[in-house]
């Protein structure tokens, strides 16, 4: 019970921390509402088509948008050496990377909340019936973003590249996740058999799985060693 | 000692390469549906073979650094990656080339092709991350730590592309031809993967004693700097 | 509280890249004691109390903390860091600070612990300011706060006069004298020698790397602050 309290307690810290200055979310944000604007410009295509790519389209503009939120998850422990404190503390390197998790997981689903309803008014793509499917997959697809992207975060903390550095670590690793999201979010928003899909609610749980359970057994040896 | 044998291993390799092309070209017939091209497939299997070997094992040192901190292991990961990812461009490349006799195209999204490339994008950001950090003991741990991870990660990507491209599919390589080989077909195949297999392990000999000398300059210049 | 030894530190090494920053370091210290860690910058006193409060790995050697190994949760309970950095969030008010810290502490009541520490370094009245709002001294205070919070046997501090008002040193004077008073064990690195040397009973000089000096503060010291460094500091 402990654990879970002081696992919470970190979650809480960063949430509260992001909520009264809004950097991350705004950047994010704003980040989303641009690469709307310029996928604008880039494809000029019937409605058809555009509902044939907009599950492609929605999950870059997740992992784009995510990917400010990951960066600064463990750079904003730095200040003031609070990273330090952290880790002098009795709190494992598992609750502090999974308290961190939990955070970041939030503040990319609100992200997400915000641009999906503009992505649809902006591209006329009436919402799927199955939303709550959409939103399933919304849900698992961003838990694989947010794992690895917490832990290259922890990785890269002290690197001084670590913003050009971040991107191109996690990308390349989080292709089973996003080619499962993009896969199901075109079925479900192009229509299409979920049944044939399903698959792919497997890969996204596998991955989840794996990777969290890895991220939680090395996190403490990516921090102090 | 050691550099008899990477002359040795050099040699060896040189030996079989030569009359294994000997064989490929003059006796080995051309396939039915691919006709010359088709030999290029006794340097890209065994290059792929060779570079995926290489990433486990590199693994497999990693964690050994995790358990024993020893920064030998850890040079000869590096090492090992670093032949591997060589490996893995020939892969690459030698299926572009092939793409561009058959389907007449430089690349095709074929879920190999793909998901080498994916491979050959992970690792070089293990290269990047190892060049950004300074402090030796870091940059084994680390580099250890991204190991694990890309090789888990390999497997899902693997899969999740092959079961990716059955729903869209698109210019396949081919490679195995109808189904299998006829047997005369297959023995070069396995002669090319011996050759290569000894090349990339001296190379990674002459890389390990690099990186070993590397941290015994780096000891002396630590004791140099204490005065 | 028995004279066991709280820290026992046997050849230890630190490398950073290829410079030895710290070179076969071994002392003990008592529990009790409150030991001045002192040396010119860059001799390697940070990277000791890094490596005691367990953030940080010596590369060769052996440390005990309290009977146990520095990195166990129960010795990190037991510890009380004070660094370079404050340890405390900008964008979040002191109580808050306090009372997470006390969350992570595992204490019974956060909340009562941190407003009590508040009251304690006169931080009360600004008890809900965000910490991006507080002057240098205020800051060093909540830090030194958040050091004291969980009650710890052994303190780690790295250069705590350093920088701060006449009010902040005055309360962790006392803090540090009732501590000592109560039986804890201090390792304090400094270069406030007056300070620091009014409340040690024992010192210990690092040169570049290397222990140089350890033995219990002298009267000399006391009088002449500059004594230790002119014996046995590099010409």
């Amino acid at each position: 019970m402990k654990f879970l309290r002081q696992t919470l307690a970190i979650a809480a810290k960063d949430l509260r921390s992001e909520i009264r200055g809004k950097e991350a979310v705004n950047a994010s944000v704003s980040f989303a509402l641009v690469i709307l604007l310029l996928f604008s410009f880039a494809f000029d295509l019937e409605p058809e088509e555009i509902r044939e790519i907009a599950g492609g389209l929605l999950w870059l503009i997740f992992a784009f948008a995510g990917t400010l939120i990951l960066n600064r998850s463990f750079a904003r422990e730095l200040t003031n050496d609070c990273l330090d404190a952290l880790l002098a503390s009795p709190v494992s390197g598992a609750q502090l990377f999974f308290g961190k998790c939990l955070a970041n997981y939030v503040l990319i689903i609100i992200v997400e909340c915000i641009s999906l309803p503009v992505f649809a008014i902006f591209y006329n793509i009436r919402l799927p019936q199955r939303l709550a499917l959409l939103f399933l997959v919304m849900l698992l697809g961003t838990w694989g973003i947010t794992v690895i992207g917490t832990l290259f975060s922890a990785m890269t903390v002290n690197l001084r590249l670590r913003e050009l550095m971040l991107p191109t670590l996690v990308y390349p690793m989080l292709i089973p996740a996003l080619v499962g999201a993009i896969q199901l979010s075109r079925v479900l928003i192009a229509g299409g058999s979920l049944a044939e899909n399903m698959i792919w609610f497997r890969v996204l749980v596998a991955f989840n799985v794996i990777f969290t359970i890895l991220s939680l057994a090395l996190v403490e040896i990516v921090l102090v060693g | 000692m050691r550099l008899k044998i990477i002359l040795t291993l050099t040699a060896v390799a040189g030996l079989i390469l030569v009359w294994n092309l000997h064989r490929i070209f003059l006796q080995v017939p051309d396939e039915a549906n691919q006709g010359a091209i088709f030999r290029i497939i006794y340097f890209h299997v065994p290059a792929a073979i060779t570079s995926f070997t290489g990433f486990y094992t590199a693994m497999a040192l990693g964690i050994g650094y995790l358990i024993k901190k020893d920064l030998r292991l850890d040079s000869i990961a590096a090492s090992i990656n670093e032949v591997s990812l060589a490996f893995a461009t020939i892969t690459i490349c030698t299926g572009s080339i092939w793409a561009r006799i058959i389907w007449g195209i430089w690349w095709t999204w074929d879920y190999r092709l793909t998901s080498y490339f994916v491979c050959l994008l992970i690792y070089f950001g293990y290269f990047m991350l190892r060049r950004a950090i300074d402090d030796p003991t870091a940059r084994a741990r680390l580099s250890a730590v991204l190991s694990i991870f890309a090789c888990v990660d390999i497997v899902l990507v693997w899969k999740s592309i092959e079961w990716f491209r059955t729903q869209h599919p698109g210019p396949v390589l081919e490679i195995r031809g109808g189904g299998g080989m006829a047997p005369g077909m297959e023995a070069p195949l396995w002669w090319n993967f011996l050759a290569l297999f000894m090349l990339a392990t001296a190379l990674i000999l002459i890389r390990t004693r690099q990186e070993t000398m590397k941290l015994e300059i780096d000891a002396l210049r630590r004791e140099a700097h204490a005065f | 509280m028995p004279a066991t030894n709280a820290v026992m530190i046997e050849g230890v090494w630190k490398y950073y890249g290829d410079y030895p920053a710290l070179r076969d370091i071994s002392f003990d210290v008592d529990g009790g004691a409150c030991l001045a860690l002192l040396g010119r910058n860059g001799a390697g006193k940070t990277t000791l109390l890094r490596i005691l409060g367990g953030l940080s790995k010596a590369a060769r050697g052996r440390i005990s903390i309290l009977g146990k190994d520095a990195r166990a949760g129960a010795t990190r309970q037991r510890i009380g860091i004070l660094g370079h950095g404050i340890g405390v969030y900008e964008e979040l008010s002191a109580f808050e600070n306090l009372n997470m810290f006390g969350q992570l502490y595992g204490l019974d009541d956060p909340r009562r612990t941190a407003s009590e520490w508040l009251e304690r370094t006169g931080l009360d009245r600004v008890r809900d300011g965000l910490v991006r709002e507080f002057s240098r001294g205020m800051r060093q205070r909540l830090a030194v706060a958040r050091c004291f919070l969980h009650n710890p046997s052994l303190l780690l501090l790295d250069e705590p006069f350093t920088a701060l008002d006449d009010r902040a040193i005055a309360v962790l004077q006392d803090l540090l004298k009732s501590a000592l008073a109560q039986g804890r064990t201090i390792i304090m690195s400094t270069h406030q020698l007056r300070e620091a040397l009014e409340l040690a009973t024992d010192v210990a000089l690092i040169n570049r790397g290397k222990l140089a000096y350890r033995g219990p503060r002298s009267w000399e010291m006391l009088e002449d602050p500059g004594w230790l460094y002119r014996h046995y500091g590099e010409a």
